[in-house]
């Protein structure tokens, strides 16, 4: 079996690089030929001449917990310390050898805007590593993570630690404007008679306080709404979504008891328990399932609570270093960070169909197929969003009309996919969530023998983003 | 005659078959849910003429006939219209009031039948759903609509002088409440969907879609479907209930509602306002509140029977043929005659940000086209796109616009004081002084920056095009587009060619003017085109009612007295006098003693005084204060003293002076399209009312000619002409028409 494997990705080797690319054969067969005898079993490598090879060194994250549970009294940083301190105990790295941290976060505790640094301060890291905070919604993570590998492969930076942490159990409720305008105006106030002139100014409206909506500000759609919209526009049921929820739940209680879920550490709150497991995975039955209500199309949506992924609380970090930097200091990478896309399209109707855009870009940067990918990781904002996204890809017409591709790109195999759980039953803690992606690809590459892994995810303002991940030779 | 009975045979007949296929309308029966399908194939919208009647009357026998059905859904496969009203030929077709009437009685009686039907029926709304289609879906036990911008439901009958005829006047009140009835049915305004569901029209709103495995549109007409199928069980299987709970505020409006007083009271204030606001000129307001209060008050079938015969009254009457008629017209000018342009504009330049520079800026860059407002200086640019933002921003506090539709919209909006990116301008359209020298300036600067291709459209009210013309090196590029103010509310576009302007020219001028939503007509040059030619005369004529002791306020309700919306002295005043006595002069010029009457002199001296009119705080009224009513400008009337004429009695009756303004402008209307000018009567009609506010209930200068006759006018004209001169002589077409009474301007 291994050997005709063997001789087949040989011989794609050789037609790939006969036909498509023929410009740069030459430097692509020696470097090919460079890692061939590195690695036994092998399809090609995806590095580039004169691109520096960036790893992932390792990837950590805090249990996600539904928000208002263990983690309710802490505040952002605590978790994204949580998080940064158990990269540290879990690669051994020396905390001077971090030459930059970039971290994202979505909903923003004004206390700590810059999160990054308070997190990394908090965490040990030297005084001396400068931290920056990145914000860009589901994919923030993500957006932390190619912010490091752009500085490594300009040559800025060696090792970075990218990370990303998300906090629902508390969010910044405002005052309202005109209230915050006469608090302003108050400060400014000069003369008792102006105060009390202000103060009487205060009437009723001013006390209705402004709260953080995950609404859209371009189109004031809340996300569940849209993804009910795309899923009813694509014709999913609601039992496709049921099934894919409840296969979601299914596969990460699966991946949990099986110990697959290497990347949680455990995270000893202060005030309470210890905390070693995520606590959101619960696969129901169908019947369950079936009787909850539409949560924001009523009465007759399809998206509920129980398909969609629920409030969390959770912070995630990798360490990323260029190739020669990590074997330098001894260590084993787990995977290669190659090609990478963001790509952004209506936030009305087509607001959570990221993936779908992102996929077939990354892959054709890459010079690869759907089929040669190994291992699929899709973040799974809903279930509805990921059905749609699957009949989208499988949709000619669709890339056609809206992508002015040729053809589809395809839908992945379930087999392939998503196969430890995913947002919906893991969790999702908005800014966390990409390096959990990005971990577990490497993770799963490494246990199932794969050489490629596709992340691919879906963010609010209709943006969206893909990352191609070679495992590394073993 | 024949084919009404046909109808009506067949509506009581449930073995007879289709002999042919049906067209309009199909069926076919999902889990017991019998889904009714319309679809007018002959045209973009749906309506209900006899052919979509009988279809509707046979399918809707043989769902009855079905014992499987134990429901039915009633849905158009047209995006965007699920049915916009009753065919107006049809009742137009008809010779008396009692065949329109019986007409409406087998309407009625369909509808009834669907409200009292055995099995409920689901009424899915996408698009227009407005007059007979309303009341269609009101028969129907349930209503779902999508929350699309192109869902609007509504009684617009009011608008056409016809009352809603098919039961609407019956079951609105019952169903929204008394004061919201009347407001629809009176005013005839679109009701957007989710206002829809708040006031209780419509049980359930369907979000629209994007695209997913099909186009938007389309699916979103499947999902429609599928959500109405699915109530439609519901409601069979007792899950849905159509009855909603009544919150306290109803409960109370229900009581005070049931006491017959306050009921009388209702009536008679409505009724009020009615006669304060249409001057007693529009006879259907009045049938809608009689019908209303005949079914209320005297139980449905007296209900039923004065609402089809008002209607078959109303449909009789020459408001609602002058009110049809402008419909009509209003449809012909929104298309373009001129073929498509070779080049469709995409980047638009206007010179000039005041008033109307500003205006045409705003209404183009809201249908997504880049425009380029320059100006000469800072302060004006700023004026100009403070204007166009608060143009907008007025919008999103209305909900019209989201405020990041506005911020999109202001991004196509560049400002600026320099020709910069006019090498890339597809048409300029110049808005600046109206002096012949500055607009040559303009001319030649302009020219000289923008490519070949570009069109160049001079925004002018009254000066000849081919004058503005002498100045360009490309005059077949060259056009007139006259705006009218304020531009965002006024729907006219009067479009002028000169003997060189070329077609391409003018389709792509058309094709802008569309884009923007105007109505639009197409006519010669010469002085003062079609619009500001029939405006001054009348003008004139005011200020020598002025000069002879007429006060503004008399003078205003002369004028609304006949119709006209705004009064003479207040359109004066809107126009601007500076205006008025610029274009009296210059016409006065042009035309000689027939655009006479009142006393250049008089504006000029208003101008000089500072009167120029609302911009300026003082015209004919004072403006500015905030007490509602109107104060007449003492300075002005002084003014007017100074130049007091003595009217002479024999043409001085309050109907002589209305008919001395009317006449004139009449007159010169005809006149324009005796010299070609206007290409035809609607586009005359239409430029009258939408450009100008010749009484709408008239229909336009020459539909009033053909309903109060030529020689009836020709004759009170001469009676003038012997007071004054050949100020009131009739021209020569309008004398044909009066000697032979079977020439007619519209058939």
């Amino acid at each position: 079996m291994q050997i005709i494997e063997h001789f087949m990705s040989l011989s794609l080797i050789r037609t790939v690089l006969l036909t498509a690319f023929s410009f740069c054969s030459a430097a692509r067969s020696l470097s090919t030929s460079v890692h061939l005898q590195a690695q036994a079993k092998s399809k090609k490598t995806l590095a580039k001449p004169g691109v520096k090879n960036i790893v992932l060194v390792d990837g950590v994250r805090t249990p996600f917990l539904q928000s208002g549970t263990t983690y309710a009294d802490l505040m952002p940083h605590d978790l994204a310390r949580a998080a940064l301190q158990g990269l540290l105990n879990r690669t051994g790295l020396p905390k001077d050898a971090v030459d930059y941290i970039v971290y994202g976060t979505v909903i923003q505790e004004v206390k700590t805007s810059n999160v990054a640094r308070e997190a990394a301060l908090g965490a040990g890291f030297s005084d001396k590593t400068p931290a920056h905070t990145v914000t860009m919604a589901c994919i923030s993570s993500n957006q932390a993570m190619t912010t490091a590998v752009g500085l490594i492969a300009a040559g800025q930076c060696d090792a970075v630690v990218a990370g990303g942490v998300e906090f629902m159990s508390d969010v910044p409720i405002r005052h309202s404007r005109k209230m915050r305008k006469t608090m302003l105006s108050l400060n400014k106030a000069k003369t008792l008679g102006a105060r009390l002139s202000l103060l009487g100014s205060i009437r009723l409206a001013h006390l209705s306080p402004e709260l953080p909506a995950v609404a859209e500000f371009s189109t004031a759609e809340t996300m569940g709404h849209s993804a009910d919209r795309l899923a009813a526009a694509f014709g999913v049921s609601r039992l496709e979504q049921d099934e894919f929820a409840l296969r979601s739940h299914t596969l990460a209680k699966k991946a949990q008891d099986g110990g697959m879920l290497s990347d949680v550490i455990s995270f000893k709150v202060p005030g309470r328990d210890i905390v070693s497991k995520d606590n959101g995975i619960r696969p129901a039955t169908m019947e369950q399932l079936a009787k909850l209500k539409p949560a924001f199309i009523k009465p007759h949506g399809t998206v509920t609570a129980a398909n969609s992924s629920f409030l969390t609380d959770g912070a995630s970090a990798v360490l990323i270093m260029s190739e020669e930097k990590a074997l330098a200091m001894g260590y084993k990478p787990k995977a290669y960070l190659r090609d990478f896309v963001y790509v952004s399209q209506d936030p009305k109707d087509q607001l959570l169909l990221g993936p779908t855009y992102a996929t077939p870009k990354v892959l054709e940067k890459s010079g690869l197929t759907l089929n040669d990918i190994d291992v699929f990781e899709f973040h799974e904002a809903f279930a509805g969003q990921i059905m749609a996204n699957l009949k989208a890809m499988e949709s000619d017409w669709f890339a056609q009309t809206y992508m002015g591709r040729k053809t589809k790109v395809g839908a992945p195999p379930m087999e392939k996919f998503n196969t430890w759980g995913g947002s919906l039953s893991l969790g999702h803690p908005f800014a966390a969530t990409g390096c959990r992606l990005v971990t577990t690809v490497a993770h799963r590459l490494q246990k199932e023998g794969g050489q490629y892994g596709l992340v691919a995810a879906c963010a609010a303002g209709g943006q969206g983003h893909a990352m191609v991940i070679e495992a590394y030779p073993q | 005659m024949a084919s009404v009975r046909l109808l009506v045979t067949r509506s009581g007949c449930t073995a007879l078959k289709a002999i042919t296929a049906r067209t309009h309308v199909s069926y076919e029966v999902k889990d017991n849910v019998a889904v009714v399908r319309i679809n007018d194939p002959t045209s973009k919208v749906n309506t209900l003429g006899r052919h979509m009647q009988a279809e509707l009357v046979e399918v809707i026998n043989e769902i009855w006939g079905n014992s499987a059905v134990k429901s039915a859904v009633l849905i158009s496969s047209k995006p965007g219209s699920f049915i916009a009203g009753a065919d107006l030929n049809m009742f137009q077709a008809c010779k008396t009031a009692e065949e329109v009437s019986y007409l409406l009685q087998a309407g009625q009686k369909m509808f009834e039948q669907i409200e009292k039907s055995p099995i409920p029926f689901v009424a899915a709304i996408n698009g227009s759903c407005l007059g007979g289609g309303l009341e269609f879906a009101i028969a129907c036990q349930y209503r779902i609509a999508t929350k699309s911008k192109k869902t609007i439901l509504g009684t617009p009958e009011v608008m056409l002088g016809l009352l809603p005829g098919a039961g609407g006047t019956q079951r609105l009140p019952k169903m929204v409440g008394l004061p919201a009835a009347f407001d629809m049915m009176l005013t005839g305004r679109n009701i957007k969907a989710d206002k829809a569901k708040k006031m209780g029209l419509v049980h359930q709103l369907v979000e629209p879609l994007g695209p997913g495995l099909k186009s938007a549109e389309e699916r979103t007409i499947e999902y429609l479907e599928e959500v109405a199928v699915d109530f439609a069980k519901g409601l069979t299987g007792k899950k849905v209930t159509v009855e909603k709970k009544k919150g306290l505020m109803q409960k109370v409006q229900d009581f005070v509602m049931g006491l017959p007083p306050v009921r009388k009271q209702i009536y008679k204030t409505v009724h009020n306002k009615v006669m304060k606001q249409s001057k007693g000129l529009y006879p259907a307001p009045l049938k809608i509140i009689e019908c209303v209060q005949t079914g209320i008050e005297k139980g449905n079938a007296a209900g039923y029977l004065s609402e089809s015969e008002n209607f078959g009254k109303l449909a009789m009457t020459s408001v609602s043929r002058a009110l049809i008629g402008l419909f009509y017209g209003q449809v012909a000018c929104k298309k373009n005659h001129f073929g498509q342009p070779e080049r469709e504009v995409k980047k638009l330049a206007v010179l000039g940000a005041g008033l109307m520079g500003a205006g045409i800026a705003q209404v183009t860059i809201d249908k997504g086209v880049a425009t380029i407002l320059k100006d000469t200086t800072e302060e004006g640019l700023a004026r100009g796109q403070q204007q166009v933002y608060k143009g907008l921003n007025d919008k999103t506090k209305k909900k019209s616009l989201t405020t990041f539709e506005r911020d999109r919209i202001m991004s196509l909006l560049s400002g600026q004081l320099d020709y910069r990116g006019f090498e890339n301008a597809d048409m300029v359209i110049e808005a600046v002084f109206e002096d012949l020298s500055i607009k040559h300036k303009v001319v030649k600067e302009v020219e000289a920056v923008i490519p070949p291709h570009c069109i160049f459209a001079t925004n002018t009210s009254a000066l000849p095009i081919k004058d503005i013309a002498a100045a360009s090196k490309r005059p077949e590029k060259l056009i007139g587009m006259h705006y009218f103010s304020p531009v965002d509310k006024m729907q006219l576009l009067e479009i002028i060619t000169t003997s060189k302007t070329s077609k391409d020219t003018t389709a792509s001028a058309v094709a802008v003017g569309l884009k923007q939503g105007k109505v639009i007509i197409v006519v010669g040059d010469g002085p003062g085109f079609y619009t500001t030619r029939c405006l001054a005369p009348m003008l004139a004529e005011a200020v020598r009612a002025l000069q002879e002791g007429v006060g503004p306020k008399k003078l205003d309700s002369l004028t609304t007295g006949f119709g006209f919306p705004v009064g003479a002295a207040t359109l004066a005043d809107e126009v601007g006098i500076d205006v008025a006595a610029h274009v009296a002069e210059d016409l006065g010029k042009a035309f000689g003693t027939r655009f006479g009457g009142g006393n250049v002199e008089v504006l000029k001296m208003m101008v000089q005084k500072g009167f120029k009119g609302r911009k300026s705080g003082k015209g004919c009224y004072v403006y500015g204060a905030k007490s509602k009513e109107k104060k007449v400008n003492s300075g002005a009337e002084d003014i007017l003293k100074s130049f007091k004429l003595t009217a002479p009695p024999a043409v001085s009756a309050d109907e002589d002076i209305q008919y001395r303004l009317v006449s004139r402008f009449v007159n010169e209307a005809v006149l324009c399209l005796q010299e070609g000018i206007l290409p035809d009567p609607v586009q005359g009609d239409i430029g009258a009312v939408f450009g100008l506010g010749f009484p709408p209930c008239l229909g336009g200068p020459f539909r009033f000619v053909d309903s109060y006759g030529a020689d009836k006018l020709v004759q009170k004209m001469k009676h003038f002409e012997e007071a004054y001169g050949n100020q009131f002589t009739p021209c020569q077409l309008l004398l044909d028409h009066a000697k032979d009474s079977s020439k007619r301007f519209h058939k």
